[in-house]
Formats: structure tokens, sequence, C-alpha cells
């Protein structure tokens, strides 16, 4: 399966799976949102180029507030970390060339420890982002910070999930340095 | 001027960004005039197409929460038959006067459309729901839609075969709401702290209320015929700095589960509106 293929199934997946199972679940609490969604952004592959990644951003939030109802909302967040994405990657690269030899970013390519970094970094962006667009109407700082500290926590649980569920089997591509 | 493209190009890259950034910022304060925008009626479409094929399925998970409250609507409408009143006293006689019920509808308020909800949002402290009937079949801006229990919200979106409804649970509704028993009115409004309260405000302390009195719409609101359940006081707080209570209410209608809606027509609703428009343009 070529990559785009493979990223445009998961995108469709990823929109599906945050709209119709993720959001559908009973709210425990205002301050839980389970979001995953975002982590397309996180897999997208490391050859793409940074002005691509920041427009597939804007496309998969836009997409998500069309069936929300919030035009903005989402697209404002995913292009923000999708914009920072290559600085984070950049800086966490572990050896010269991991960004050629490997697809994408993963626990296998980056290493796990600058990996989960990447992951926690992101998430709490994405969603302190999303959160302070969201405290403008609710005008409450318990608000923003609980909502902050338990999204982030639930966001992080979900893709530890998915990251064992679907475990990404990176190849050493040794020609391509 | 060559510079200036040199400038640009360098750091393209972040101007690609911001000019994205500021796009769903300026859709995110505009919403107001975005929804009227026509590619909205269309991702309105599809996301409602979508919406309709995963909520085949769901359907079949609420189905005996649906048929319930259904079967109850029916009975509140049955209770409501004039056969059922009697007087023994044979001097007084049940008179139906034809001439309300003419059949050339110029005496009719209120036109009820029944519709299908497709897709529902409450995790978000701005809510929407979408339902399946739109400007083909009648639904259009401003109008009122409630459950089988009670109210649910205000369409503010319909494209040919969808609608968006704001939803009770969102941050900017609000509806004139009236203690069933008393008759006195206040407003009504979503905090934003849980899927299934509200909040009423504006009600004079010298009203006698308690836990679980029925809260209807009022007469005063233009969306909602008066009489429609919102809900039934559970917490009344008691504000000694001012002369009004705040108090907390259950919703009539089950957000998680509401299956089917109406839509409800205010057919006369655009000349009160005239009228008092016209008034406020003299002043």
């Amino acid at each position: 399966m070529s990559d785009l293929v493979r990223n445009i199934i998961r995108f469709v997946l990823f929109i599906l799976i945050q709209v119709y199972v993720l959001f559908q679940i009973p709210p425990l609490h205002r301050f839980v949102v389970p979001y995953l969604y975002f982590l397309y952004i996180l897999w997208l592959p490391f050859n793409m180029p940074r002005v691509g990644v920041t427009f597939v951003s804007f496309l998969l939030g836009l997409t998500l507030d069309f069936f929300t109802k919030t035009p903005g909302l989402h697209a404002a967040a995913c292009t923000l970390i999708g914009y920072l994405r290559p600085f984070l990657i950049n800086i966490l690269i572990p050896q010269e060339g991991a960004d050629k030899s490997y697809k994408s970013p993963s626990g296998t390519s980056m290493g796990w420890a600058p990996y989960a970094t990447y992951v926690l970094i992101l998430t709490f962006i994405h969603n302190f982002y999303l959160v302070l667009l969201e405290w403008l109407d609710v005008k409450s700082f318990v608000f923003l910070l609980g909502k902050v500290v338990a999204t982030t926590g639930v966001s992080l649980l979900l893709i530890m999930i998915t990251e064992l569920l679907f475990f990404r089997k990176e190849k050493f591509r040794t020609n391509s340095v | 001027m060559r510079n200036i493209f040199v400038f640009i190009r360098k750091f393209f890259n972040f101007f690609f960004f911001l000019v994205m950034q500021i796009a769903a910022l300026y859709m995110l304060f505009h919403y107001n005039q975005f929804h009227e925008a026509a590619f909205m009626g269309v991702a309105n479409e599809i996301t409602g197409k979508v919406s309709k094929r995963y909520n085949n399925i769901e359907y079949y998970f609420h189905l005996k929460k649906t048929n319930e409250s259904l079967a109850k609507e029916n009975e509140r409408l049955r209770n409501m038959l004039k056969e059922d009143f009697e007087v023994a006293d044979t001097s007084a006689v049940l008179k139906t006067d034809s001439i309300p019920y003419d059949t050339t509808g110029i005496r009719r308020k209120y036109l009820y459309r029944d519709a299908k909800v497709v897709n529902r949002f409450l995790v978000f402290p701005n809510n929407y729901f979408s339902i399946h009937r739109g400007t083909n079949q009648g639904v259009r801006k401003d109008m009122g839609v409630i459950s089988p229990d009670g109210v649910m919200g205000v369409v503010v979106n319909a494209s040919e075969n969808y609608s968006v409804v704001m939803s009770l649970l969102h941050l900017q509704s609000s509806v004139s709401g009236r203690v069933k028993k008393s008759g006195e009115t206040g407003q009504v409004y979503w905090d934003g702290k849980s899927s299934d309260a509200v909040i009423m405000k504006n009600l004079p302390k010298s009203v006698p209320i308690t836990k679980g009195d029925s809260i209807v719409t009022s007469q005063y609101g233009t969306y909602f015929p008066p009489g429609i359940l919102i809900g039934t006081v559970t917490e009344i707080v008691d504000d000694k700095s001012s002369n009004f209570y705040v108090l907390k209410l259950k919703t009539a209608t089950n957000f998680s589960s509401v299956e089917h809606s109406m839509v409800v027509e205010n057919l006369q609703a655009e000349e009160q509106k005239k009228l008092e428009e016209a008034v406020k343009k003299n002043q």
C-alpha cells in the first residue's frame, strides 16, 4: 500500500472514530473530552513538506469541525501542531539521518523517550489551544486549568492504547541516506 | 521589491501557517455569518448523509427508550382530548364552535413537523445536533425544535435535506421559562456544567417554589408554543445579595438518547417580529 492511500484511509478512519465513537461516549464530566484524531498529524511521514503538513492538519481539523458544527475551532488547534511538528522532530531526533532511514515518527524510529516527549508536547499544545479558544466563551479559570489537564490525560491514555493495539512496524531503509 | 519576495520565500512556511491560522480563527469568530455561507450548506449535506448512515445502526440501541418517550407523549396528548371531559350538570352543554377550527388555516399559529435526529453532541461548551429535514421539507432558520419530552433547541442553519439545531445545551441558548404552577416567568440558560441540568434566573423570590416544580416555556418566546416542558426544579439557590432565585433544573429531554424531534413553525412570528421592529424604529 502506498503512503498516500494509507494516509487517506487513516484520515477517514480517525475522523469517523472521533465523531462516532469517542464523541458519542456519554460525558463523564465536562472536563473529560476524549480527543484522539490529532494522532493522525503525529503519524504523518517524515518526508512530507512542511507546507503540506500544515495544510493537511488544517484539512483534518476543518473536516472534524464540519461534523461538530464548530468551524475553525479544531482547525486552528490542528494547524498549530502541524506547524510546530517539524521543529520538535528536529530537536528530538536522536541520531543523524533517522528521519531519512525511517518513514514516520514512532517509538522505534525516534526512540521511545524522544517519541513520548514528542507526543506529550504536541498533545498538550493541541489541547491547551483548543480549550483556550473554548475558554473565550466559558470565561472560568478553573475550566481552563481543569479541562487542559483532564483532556490531555485522557488523550495520552487513548494514544497509548492505540500505539499498543496498532503497533506500526518501521523498516530501516539503508539505501536512503 | 525583490527583497520582499526573498523575505516571503524564506519565511513561506510561517506565512502559510499564519494564513491558515487566521482563516480558522476568522471562521470561528464570524460563526454566525458563516452559517449562511454556501459551502457550509454543502458540508451540512455531506456530514448529514454520513451521520444518517451511522444513525441507522445506532437507532436500534435506543429503540426501547424512544418507544417509552413516544408512548408517554401519546398518553399526555390523549388526556388533552375534549372527549375526556364531561360535565354532569345538564344545563352546561359542551359545544364546539366551528369557527376557531376553520380549515383555511388562518387561525393556526403553530405547525409541527416530525424530524429524525441523526447526530448529536454533548461534550462541548457549544453543542449542536443535526436533524433529517431541511428547506425542501419546510424547515427554516429560527424554528423551535422539541422532543417528545420537552424543549430541545432552535434551528440555526438549514440546507436542502438536513438542518443544524443549536441545542439547549449551548452557552448562548436562552429560553423564556414559566413556573407552571404560578405563571411567573424567568430565563433558562445552560451553564456548561452538566448535560442534564440547566439554570433558571430572574425568578422573583416572592414566587412560592418547591423542588420538583415543572418549568415550561412561556407565552413570551416566539420559538416555542407555551406550555412545553423545559425541566423540573432540583435545587433552589437562595442568592442573598439579590431578590431573585437561581434554580437548577433537570432537563425534560434526555439529550444523549433522543431520536425523534418535532420542528415547530410559528406561522405568526413574522407578523409579530415586523410589528415589534416597527415600534423600535419609531422610538
